[in-house]
């Protein structure tokens, strides 16, 4: 592979990891076994770890917690209830121009996973799960948009609703896009930012435009 | 590893290799699964720890009968169930070749590092194509530079399905087979990646200097220009104003792409075929985004719209002026026959 000798290698990341390699299933582990637990405690874990991911959406800030340790919980939760609210906005019944579930669930995670596959080729050092993860929970203001448009088309349709609509979406898209932003520009070599914003920009762009040009039946 | 290195080297010595290696205990990072507690039935569990337990039995025996030939007591146990042990033998074999076949073909194909070096760019690099993508070069005699790279033309494509969306949305175009992202996708992405093989195979034909990547290239960075296009025309609906960017913007990005063809082709015919599919494609694809996707003229729909309505795959819809068709027809019928 000659043409992988010009491959841009980041000079300052430090290389870290454990050496030591878990041996057998020998040792008592009572301590850490989680299987004995009563549901509940299962439960009310997994809950609180997806409610301080969804805080650290809310607030932006450069903690390493939503990446650490990722799930998938809430961006599932956050896609479907987009796609169920952005279901049949149609004005014609038989053939639809709007949007069906199947397709916000697919651009969704399709798009995430572009993003996250453009990242990787770029250099980055965040792994596949972690940036599915953020860009899933990142979607959340722009589901919190969608709540407030529909509520908005309760009332009418007209200019007015337009422009209160239009706002609305665009400061949760410019939200969005910054609270990913914060979270995985970190992870790539400095001077390649702007590479990796500019798909995420797009894809939120997108999910903004479908949610903004939604009229219900 | 060590225990499927001995085992790669046949089953008769299999016994004796991996003996070595499974007797240094727990301290390994080979997974152990003949010490695991749980049985759960598994074939491979089972096997592997009645392999372990033959093979604790034949060292044994090994060890007993020093100078007795131990290959022979390794493949041949006497009488203790023959069959049995090359069985279990066979069994470990096939599973240490399965596992080690599975993480190859693993990390060859879902091996992402084989793009990697078509996305090193830096953004002033990206950006200076971008620009460069408009500019027709005047030296044609020398064959110009081709970047190969994939990250510029992947979200120029992508821009242009965004484009697109926003186009067929303000001009409410209803889609009756098939959805409107699933459109947009596949037509953009099936013009780059369509139109690019079929120039490579042309280029090939006519003996032109170019490899594919370079042509996915080329092409991707004459998609600025349709970007520009349609995203000034989508949002001011003037036709006049629509032909004028399609000559000059779409024209000056076929140059471009044609005028780097030219250079890296030998001979007046192969130049001409080149040059002339690549412009007529590249032109036409501009225009059919722009007629199929956007407000056709109200007047040719309105003659068309009706009872007697040919069926459209997409058609541009104005609710008013259909509904008062309909009621001046159905107006004029009843009269009729009144």
């Amino acid at each position: 592979f000659p043409g992988l000798a010009d491959v841009s290698i980041p000079q300052d990341i430090p290389v870290e990891g454990e050496i030591t390699v878990p041996v057998g299933s020998h040792s008592p582990d009572e301590d850490y076994s989680t299987l004995d637990e009563p549901v509940k405690d299962t439960i009310m874990r997994d809950l609180k770890a997806v409610g301080k991911k969804f805080v650290h959406v809310m607030y932006p800030r450069k903690s390493s917690a939503l990446l650490r340790d990722w799930d998938l919980w809430g961006p599932l939760v956050l896609c479907v209830s987009l796609a169920l609210m952005l279901q049949g906005g149609s004005a014609d019944s038989k053939d639809d121009g709007g949007p069906q579930f199947a397709e916000v669930f697919v651009i969704i995670w399709f798009g995430a996973v572009v993003i996250t596959l453009n990242s990787k080729l770029l250099g980055g050092t965040i792994s596949f799960f972690q940036s599915l993860c953020v860009l899933g929970y990142c979607v959340m203001p722009l589901t919190v948009a969608m709540l407030v448009c529909r509520l908005v088309l309760l009332a009418g349709a007209g200019t007015i609703s337009f422009i209160i609509r239009l706002i609305v979406v665009g400061a949760m898209f410019g939200w969005s896009t910054l609270a990913s932003t914060a979270f995985l520009a970190d992870s790539q070599p400095p001077n390649r930012k702007a590479l990796v914003v500019y798909p995420i920009f797009l894809f939120y762009f997108v999910i903004s435009w479908m949610i903004l040009t939604f009229t219900p039946q | 590893r060590a225990g499927g290195g001995g085992g790669a080297a046949g089953p008769g010595r299999a016994g004796a290799d991996t003996v070595s290696a499974r007797a240094q205990g727990g301290g390994s990072a080979v997974i152990d699964m003949e010490n695991m507690d749980d049985t759960s039935g598994s074939s491979f569990e089972d096997m592997g720890e009645m392999h372990q337990r033959m093979k604790e039995e034949e060292e044994e025996e090994a060890e007993g009968e020093a100078g007795a030939g131990e290959e022979e007591d390794g493949e041949f146990l006497g009488m203790k169930g023959l069959r049995g042990q090359l069985g279990r033998q066979v069994a470990d074999q096939m599973w240490q070749v399965g596992k080690r076949q599975a993480s190859r073909a693993f990390s060859l194909y879902a091996n992402i590092d084989i793009l990697r070096p078509y996305f090193d760019v830096e953004p002033v690099q990206v950006r200076a194509r971008l620009l460069e993508s408009m500019i027709p070069v005047k030296m044609i005699n020398f064959p110009q530079k081709i970047a190969g790279e994939l990250y510029g033309p992947l979200m120029l494509v992508f821009t242009l399905v965004a484009i697109l969306l926003h186009g067929m949305k303000t001009s409410d175009t209803i889609i009756r087979e098939g959805t409107l992202m699933g459109t947009a996708i596949g037509t953009c992405f099936g013009y780059w990646l369509g139109v690019s093989s079929f120039m490579y195979f042309l280029a090939y034909l006519c003996n032109a200097q170019i490899t594919m990547v370079q042509m996915l290239s080329l092409l991707g960075y004459g998609l600025f220009g349709h970007c520009i296009t349609l995203f000034v025309t989508y949002n001011i609906h003037f036709h006049s104003l629509f032909y004028i960017f399609w000559l000059v913007v779409g024209g000056l990005s076929t140059l471009r792409m044609v005028a780097v063809l030219v250079s890296r082709t030998v001979g007046h015919t192969q130049r001409l075929i080149l040059c002339g599919t690549l412009a007529a494609l590249h032109m036409l694809f501009l225009l059919y985004l722009h007629f199929a996707y956007h407000k056709v003229v109200e007047g040719i729909l309105d003659t068309l719209e009706g009872p007697n309505m040919p069926p459209f795959q997409r058609v541009a819809r104005d609710i008013p002026v259909v509904s008062n068709a309909v009621l001046n027809t159905t107006a004029k019928a009843i009269a009729l026959t009144l």
